[in-house]
């Protein structure tokens, strides 16, 4: 069956294009516009731009979104790798093991926010990066593991047994064969934990602490004062960084084949 | 094979896998002495434990009880990547992410050579299976051939005592197994070292060895010569796997005399006791057409070889029979025809 000749394929499909893009397109037009009030177009302009780039809050909450995502997707990437690995041998209870793993996909975002919340003030851990790091990683790691597990299915269980074979200890056959033939899935898995913790918002506003402000949580704060254009030119920064993060790993992974 | 050590001595090998009432056993206490510069295959059907045996040698399974020794050193404890051997897998196992230099080099690299001396020997190793040109290539850029010759430079080029092959040949189209079998047996011979070859096709193992186990349900049946395997099967098994073989049900009527199940009575070379029920074997080439005698059969079809034609006949009681004759002088189809059974060609099996 020829699913072009269905009717309506075509008009639906970019229905549901325009359902989909129309905001975030209307926030990137938005982002060039001159005039203050963020719904009326005036004229093409950078100034909001500009405006970001001196504003001394938003460099901060930049800084701090950046180390904050950095810290999480190679931690969260780090755990997903070996949790990957140890699933390798199929033990008694894996299948328990890996929900447990894949739980922050499902676990509703707010109420662990609040409960890490709790958590650490019980235990006296200072609200900011110290308590928001170790928070990222956790709900991170299923967003890791997924491509790792996936790339090593697929990989042929002779070539570590070939490797093994050919005189290389356990060590030597994981950095030499197996590590090279995952990092497309441990590049994938970087990306997509990094981006992630990027965006996140609720787990990020429970625990941030003076001077550790994120984007998103910037982002909140200034438009409860009212959306001006320079939350459109930060949003189409993030837009623009996050969807370059993810074509460059996947264009990376492809040419690794 | 006189005088020289045993290459591979495999001793009371027994191999389960499993736990507890779900455990299969695989291998029943195996035991064969394998000899230098030997190429010995082991023969079975899927199942039988061939692989398992080998991937024992390789180190990749450990064994439940029993030793396995090269050179009269044990190395059943060691790891893979400490035994003297080198295997070529089934799949070839090539590293997709390096190129075919790199390939070959990877166990010369393990063994600390210098950088000059492992680049000397790769290229030597990829010479030797005239894979040199393509030194430079990914191993998805190479055919099936092609990678199978690189998979077998990469397991040599170390120098291992021992070649463990795991059904190297069986993922090529016919005319390009034939040809590697030859280049194989080529390269046994210049490289000086024991092969153990894995392979459930009774053609490639006849072709190939020096010496042959037949294997199934975990046992050797027989161990012998392709020659002694093919012309006095010690088995039933083994007589119906190896090649093709009539094989016709009967009772021991006497003294050297078996009454066969479509009426005929034959002589045969061995004592049985009489009444018992036997199996009696002959090979296709081994029967002949005659003018007369005891076995009558009528021709049921013909399949012209070139060479020879294969008959196939139908016995008294509706048993088929195969008969390979020369191309000359053939009845026709339906014609009655007797059929001739030397009795040094028969082997008689206890039923």
């Amino acid at each position: 069956m020829n699913l072009r000749r269905l009717p309506l394929t075509r008009e639906i499909s970019l229905a549901v294009l325009v359902y989909l893009y129309v905001p975030v397109v209307v926030l990137i037009v938005y982002s060039f516009n001159a005039n203050r009030t963020a719904t009326v177009w005036s004229e093409t302009s950078l100034d909001w731009y500009r405006k970001i780039l001196v504003n001394p809050s938003i460099r901060d909450a930049t800084w701090n979104s950046l180390v904050l995502a950095t810290a999480a997707g190679i931690g969260a990437t780090l755990l997903a790798l070996a949790a990957a690995l140890g699933m390798k041998s199929r033990f008694r209870g894996a299948g328990l093991v890996e929900a447990v793993l894949n739980a922050p996909l499902i676990l509703p975002e707010v109420v662990v926010a609040v409960a890490t919340l709790m958590l650490f003030v019980g235990i006296g851990i200072d609200m900011g990066l110290t308590a928001m790091i170790p928070a990222h990683i956790a709900f991170c790691i299923p967003f890791a593991y997924l491509p790792i597990k996936a790339r090593l299915e697929g990989m042929n269980p002779s070539l570590e047994e070939a490797a093994q074979d050919l005189y290389a200890n356990r060590f030597v056959t994981f950095r030499r064969v197996t590590l090279p033939l995952l990092w497309p899935g441990i590049m994938a898995g970087f990306t997509l934990a990094f981006v992630t913790s990027l965006d996140d918002f609720l787990t990020s506003f429970f625990l941030s602490g003076p001077g550790s402000t994120t984007l998103p949580v910037y982002i909140f704060s200034a438009i409860r004062a009212g959306i001006t254009p320079e939350i459109n030119a930060i949003s189409t920064i993030m837009l623009i960084v996050s969807v370059a993060l993810v074509v460059t790993s996947f264009l990376l992974g492809k040419m690794r084949r | 094979m006189t005088n020289a050590p045993s290459a591979i001595t495999v001793q009371s090998v027994s191999k389960s896998f499993g736990r507890g009432d779900a455990a299969i056993r695989v291998l029943h206490d195996v035991s064969v002495e394998i000899g230098a510069r030997e190429f010995f295959t082991l023969l079975g059907p899927s199942g039988c434990g061939k692989t398992t045996l080998l991937r024992l040698i390789a180190g990749f399974e450990e064994l439940d009880s029993g030793s396995i020794a090269i050179e009269g050193a044990r190395i059943d404890h060691l790891p893979p990547f400490q035994r003297p051997v080198n295997t070529v897998f089934q799949n070839y196992a090539l590293f997709p992410h390096l190129t075919v230099a790199q390939n070959v080099a990877f166990a010369l690299e393990m063994q600390n050579l210098s950088a000059a001396e492992v680049r000397r020997r790769a290229g030597e190793a990829l010479e030797m299976v005239r894979m040199g040109s393509f030194a430079a290539r990914k191993p998805s850029e190479l055919s099936g051939g092609q990678q199978q010759r690189v998979a077998l430079a990469r397991a040599l080029a170390p120098r291992p005592k021992v070649l463990l092959l795991d059904e190297p040949l069986s993922a090529l189209d016919l005319k390009l197994r034939k040809e590697m079998q030859i280049e194989l047996k080529q390269l046994q011979t210049e490289a000086g070292i024991t092969f153990v070859f894995v392979t459930h096709d009774q053609e490639e193992a006849l072709t190939l060895s020096d010496r042959i186990a037949v294997m199934q349900g975990g046992r050797i049946l027989q161990l012998d010569t392709p020659r002694t395997i093919y012309e006095r099967p010690a088995h039933r098994f083994v007589a119906d796997f190896i090649g093709e073989i009539n094989l016709l049900d009967g009772q021991v009527s006497g003294p050297g005399r078996v009454r066969l199940d479509c009426g005929a009575e034959i002589a045969v070379a061995a004592d049985q006791t009489p009444g018992a029920r036997v199996t009696v074997a002959i090979r296709p080439e081994r029967a002949a057409l005659a003018q007369s005698g005891a076995l009558p059969a009528e021709v049921t079809h013909a399949a012209y070889l070139g060479t020879a034609t294969i008959l196939q006949l139908r016995l008294a009681n509706g048993a088929p029979f195969l008969l390979r004759a020369a191309s000359a002088n053939l009845p026709e189809i339906g014609a009655q025809v007797s059929l001739h059974l030397p009795s040094d060609a028969l082997q008689v099996f206890a039923a």
